[in-house]
């Protein structure tokens, strides 16, 4: 014979007959009930809150509205707009987060318990000495990307081999 | 090596072995590093994602990060192949079921300790896989393959912001840590709810076996941080590995040993049931089997079942689904076909008669 759930209607995975001051009472529960009924236990307060209190820092999360007006903002580099970012949560290159650091700025700090500064590992080649370089880097591949779309087969050549010239001249100076 | 070599053996996470196996299954750590100069995988055209992913590969390959190192092209990988790295945790949902001509794919190690994705939602996304609760281990291994990696790969880095990534909220570290927890007692009594919600004011993650959506598959939890940016590496881990998963742990072990003390037969009824249905079923289900394994894995490790052990149960974690079932019986099969062929699979390895 099945049983459904005492409490809902899913079918009960787990019985019990319990003598209750001479009463017998059976309990059919499913799987979510009996953990929350008949497996549960009034013993077991595990110091939770404790273990919270001593997380939880001032974490206010103060909401900075973005304001309409960085709706607009687009990146330099990528074209990617604000509001696309909005939708999708993802930025388009790295230069959005300078094209967008005032509006991203509150995010962030809401997203990392206030944290809105690096402070971890440093890529040993440079680090952010490096980031000028970068920049530079970034720069030359969008005209590369643009000169092959364009056909410019030349001029990719050239910007292709000025281009590997800076990257190498970052793996020189680790060395 | 190819992909059949690694299904032969049970992968590094699920040994059952390392630092408080009982609970903690595995821990995990990855890195999101994305390449200089480059769009960001969302926004670059095919060309560029092509263009990312013969860098990476040259230079993972180089690098010589393990004994052996496997590439695996996910472009043209069959469908089977990409569900069995996803239910190895090698790589994720989203990068197994982008569009079949995204240019993607993972390397890993034989071992499976590493894989390095390219061309997830960053260029880069790489993890570190350990059995048991071996976190600074783990964090040691990775910061050796990030270093290695940028000897000639450079990474989108601001001094602000830190590691440049896709999803702001990876940005900084671009640090992930997170720990797959087996916590059958907390689910049983009930406490689980309190737990996640704790966990959750402390701002982590909590999830199931698969991330969203396969919450309590066979009562395993995903605990991870979502701060990534103001903190560093170190502290960030040790907030997990000092404070928050040891209390875990003993919050399981109390529920365990309540449970044992005041609600022995009824434990012992569910453990004996599960060992009941898995060693008779002719037919089951994913979900079914996962949640009765996760009471005999409980039973294994209370003493109450003692014909099998850890790594033939966390084995069949993994066997038990659809992908690893397919491989183990060398053909494609219907979920109808699958239900037999799994209720077959789990009587034999745990030497069920008939």
């Amino acid at each position: 014979m099945k049983y459904k759930c005492d409490k809902c209607d899913r079918p009960a995975t787990y019985h019990a007959v319990e003598i209750v001051k001479g009463e017998k009472i059976e309990k059919h529960l499913c799987d979510e009930c009996a953990a929350q009924d008949g497996m549960g236990l009034k013993s077991v307060h595990a110091p939770i809150n404790q273990l919270l209190t001593n997380f939880v820092k001032a974490t206010s999360g103060t909401e900075k509205p973005e304001g309409s007006a960085s709706l607009d903002l687009a990146c330099p580099d990528c074209g990617l707009k604000f509001a696309e970012f909005r939708d999708k949560s993802l930025l388009g290159c790295a230069g959005c987060y300078a094209a967008f650091e005032a509006p991203l700025s509150g995010l962030l700090e809401r997203a990392h318990e206030t944290g809105n500064h690096h402070i971890g590992k440093v890529p040993r080649r440079g680090g952010g000495a490096s980031e000028q370089r970068q920049l530079q880097i970034t720069r030359m591949r969008k005209r590369l990307n643009d000169a092959v779309e364009a056909e410019d087969y030349e001029l990719a050549a050239q910007l292709r081999d000025d281009l590997s010239d800076l990257e190498s001249d970052g793996a020189g100076a680790s060395a | 090596m190819n992909l059949r070599g690694i299904t032969d053996n049970a992968g590094e996470w699920l040994r059952g072995s390392g630092p408080h196996s009982d609970v903690v299954i595995s821990s995990r750590v990855r890195l999101a590093r994305n390449l200089a100069g480059f769009p960001f995988v969302n926004r670059a055209n095919r060309r560029q994602r092509f263009e990312v992913l013969e860098a990476c590969r040259e230079q993972v390959l180089s690098k010589r990060l393990a004994e052996n190192t496997l590439w695996v092209d996910l472009a043209d990988s069959p469908t089977i192949d990409r569900q069995l790295l996803v239910e190895r945790h090698l790589i994720s949902r989203d990068l197994a079921k982008r569009s079949a001509d995204t240019p993607r794919a993972v390397a890993i190690a034989a071992d499976e300790t590493f894989a390095v994705m390219v061309n997830e939602e960053d260029h880069l996304r790489i993890q570190v896989l350990r059995s048991g609760m071996q976190l600074g281990d783990a964090l040691a291994h990775i910061d050796r393959i990030d270093d290695l990696l940028e000897e000639k790969l450079d990474f989108s880095f601001s001094r602000r912001f830190g590691y440049l990534t896709a999803c702001p909220t990876n940005v900084g570290t671009g640090i992930r840590v997170s720990v797959m927890m087996h916590l059958p007692a907390l689910k049983l009594t009930g406490e689980i709810e309190r737990v996640k919600r704790a966990a959750r004011d402390m701002h982590l993650a909590v999830r199931g076996l698969f991330g969203e959506g396969s919450e309590s598959l066979g009562d395993l939890f995903q605990v991870s941080n979502q701060t990534t940016l103001g903190k560093t590496e170190k502290e960030i881990l040790e907030d997990f590995e000092r404070t928050i998963i040891p209390q875990m742990i003993a919050y399981e072990h109390q529920a365990r040993q309540a449970l044992l003390r005041q609600r022995e037969k009824q434990l012992d009824d569910k453990i004996w049931r599960a060992w009941a249905l898995l060693t008779n079923a002719r037919v089951i289900g994913t979900d079914e089997a996962l949640s009765l394994l996760s009471h005999l894995r409980l039973g294994v490790h209370l003493d109450r079942i003692t014909t099998t052990n850890i790594r033939t149960v966390n084995e069949l974690f993994l066997l038990c689904q659809p992908a690893h079932l397919q491989r183990v019986m060398d053909q494609e099969m219907t979920p109808a076909a699958r239900r037999i062929a799994r209720a077959d699979l789990l009587r034999t390895r745990l030497g069920a008669r008939g």
